[in-house]
């Protein structure tokens, strides 16, 4: 199972970023390989708008399972819901420290989005 | 009518946009002042969908209501190839792609592009509700406002509706949105003259040469009226000196403009004797924009 985490970073080392839709980039994580891609996500960070749908469809394009992220908002949420993905939060701490609390199920899955849209 | 007019070129519309960037100024207030001065041929547009207010003042009466709808795009799955072009080519990110593609109303701006670019032709349009005109009159001032539907983001549409309700003839005032943001744009553009009304105050000055650099990027001529003024020689006075802006009128600080206002009634009401210095501005206006225009 492949999860993705949103990070500023290139490695495991590196901090989760706190925005879902506007991170620099995504850790696809391989749980049984225990490997990872980077996915870049530039163009919706610096997007006008809508940059929590696209960044969904990206990490869903990856067919990941589980997002991890630090805040996610309406619109992204229900997109990854609806496909069957889980979304977990975390914050100031590393991309592998991230993996190991989901692995030991020590973060808190969201039922809802955490933050407001944007003009909500 | 003494020494100003305020009448105008038979047949020939002649726009005032009468913005701010700083809310609160008294855009609203003097929209409707010069309009009851011009009294005849005159058209106020409230294009303040998201709060509009001019009605409270100018008390029309409502003749009718009109539904306004922006098209947004819907899928016929059963010609979708699924090939994601839509949702590629959409500026707006208002088109996700899995498989087949998902829209997003709240995102769209009714560009058209997606349909256009499908090539099984699979994508049609859909009306979608985003407000309401009201159209109406108060004696010869003829009204149109705009009110946004609550949770409705794309304010243009509504205010291009408004704005197509202008008859084409007399003089046209409107009532615009604070800020500079599109609703703004979208309000002032393509109108003959942009009158900035503004406040005496660090935030009315900061925020009015936000809207001044706007306004010089879309070319249009303007000038600055200054409300609740206390001093001819105050921050606004000196700015327009050196920017070598019209300053073309100043209301005076009164507490019974501000009571009065506070009761919904007008400015004309409370103090008939400005009428004479809306119509030397409005002839002001004219003659500035057609300067402007034999430039």
């Amino acid at each position: 199972m492949k999860i993705a985490l949103s990070t500023s970073g290139h490695c495991l080392g590196s901090p989760v970023e706190s925005r879902f839709g506007r991170a620099s980039r995504f850790i696809i994580y391989d749980l049984e390989k225990e490997i990872f891609e980077v996915l870049d996500n530039k163009v919706n960070m610096n997007a006008p708008q809508g940059a929590g749908v696209q960044a969904a469809a990206n990490v869903l394009i990856a067919e990941v399972k589980v997002v991890i992220t630090g805040h996610c908002g309406p619109k992204a949420f229900n997109l990854l819901k609806n496909a069957g993905v889980s979304v977990y939060l975390a914050e100031g701490i590393s991309v592998s420290e991230a993996i190991k609390l989901y692995q030991s199920n020590s973060l808190k899955k969201q039922e809802s989005a955490d933050v407001d849209g944007h003009w909500q | 009518m003494s020494t100003g007019t305020g009448s105008k070129t038979a047949g020939k519309i002649f726009t005032v946009a009468v913005a701010s960037g700083k809310g609160g100024t008294g855009k609203t207030t003097v929209a409707i002042s010069m309009a009851l001065c011009a009294e005849t041929d005159v058209q106020l547009l409230d294009c303040d969908v998201e709060e509009p207010n001019a009605h409270i003042l100018l008390k029309p009466s409502i003749q009718g209501n009109e539904h306004v709808s922006m098209p947004v795009p819907f899928l016929d799955e059963a010609k979708c190839t699924g090939c994601g072009k839509c949702s590629g080519i959409c500026a707006f990110n208002a088109i996700v792609f899995l498989k087949k593609p998902l829209f997003l109303p709240d995102l769209c701006h009714s560009c058209g592009l997606c349909m256009k670019v499908c090539p099984g032709k699979a994508i049609m349009e859909k009306p979608r509700h985003i407000g309401i005109l009201e159209i109406g009159a108060k004696g010869d001032v003829g009204f149109v406002s705009g009110c946004l539907d609550i949770g409705i983001a794309s304010s243009p549409a509504l205010i291009r509706a408004v704005r197509k309700q202008s008859k084409n003839a007399g003089l046209e005032i409107i009532d615009c949105p604070p800020g500079t943001a599109c609703s703004f744009v979208t309000s002032v553009k393509d109108s003959d003259f942009v009158l900035l009304v503004t406040e005496p105050t660090r935030f009315g000055l900061h925020d009015m040469t936000l809207a001044i650099k706007v306004i010089k990027q879309l070319k249009l001529p303007f000038g600055v009226l200054v409300n609740k003024s206390i001093s001819d020689d105050d921050c606004i006075g000196k700015y327009c000196s050196s920017e070598k802006i019209p300053l073309l009128m100043r209301i005076p600080d009164d507490r019974s403009i501000a009571e009065a206002y506070s009761r919904g009634v007008d400015l004309m009401e409370v103090k008939p004797e400005l009428k004479d210095g809306f119509l030397k501005m409005i002839d002001a206006v004219r003659a500035i924009a057609e300067e402007d225009g034999g430039k």
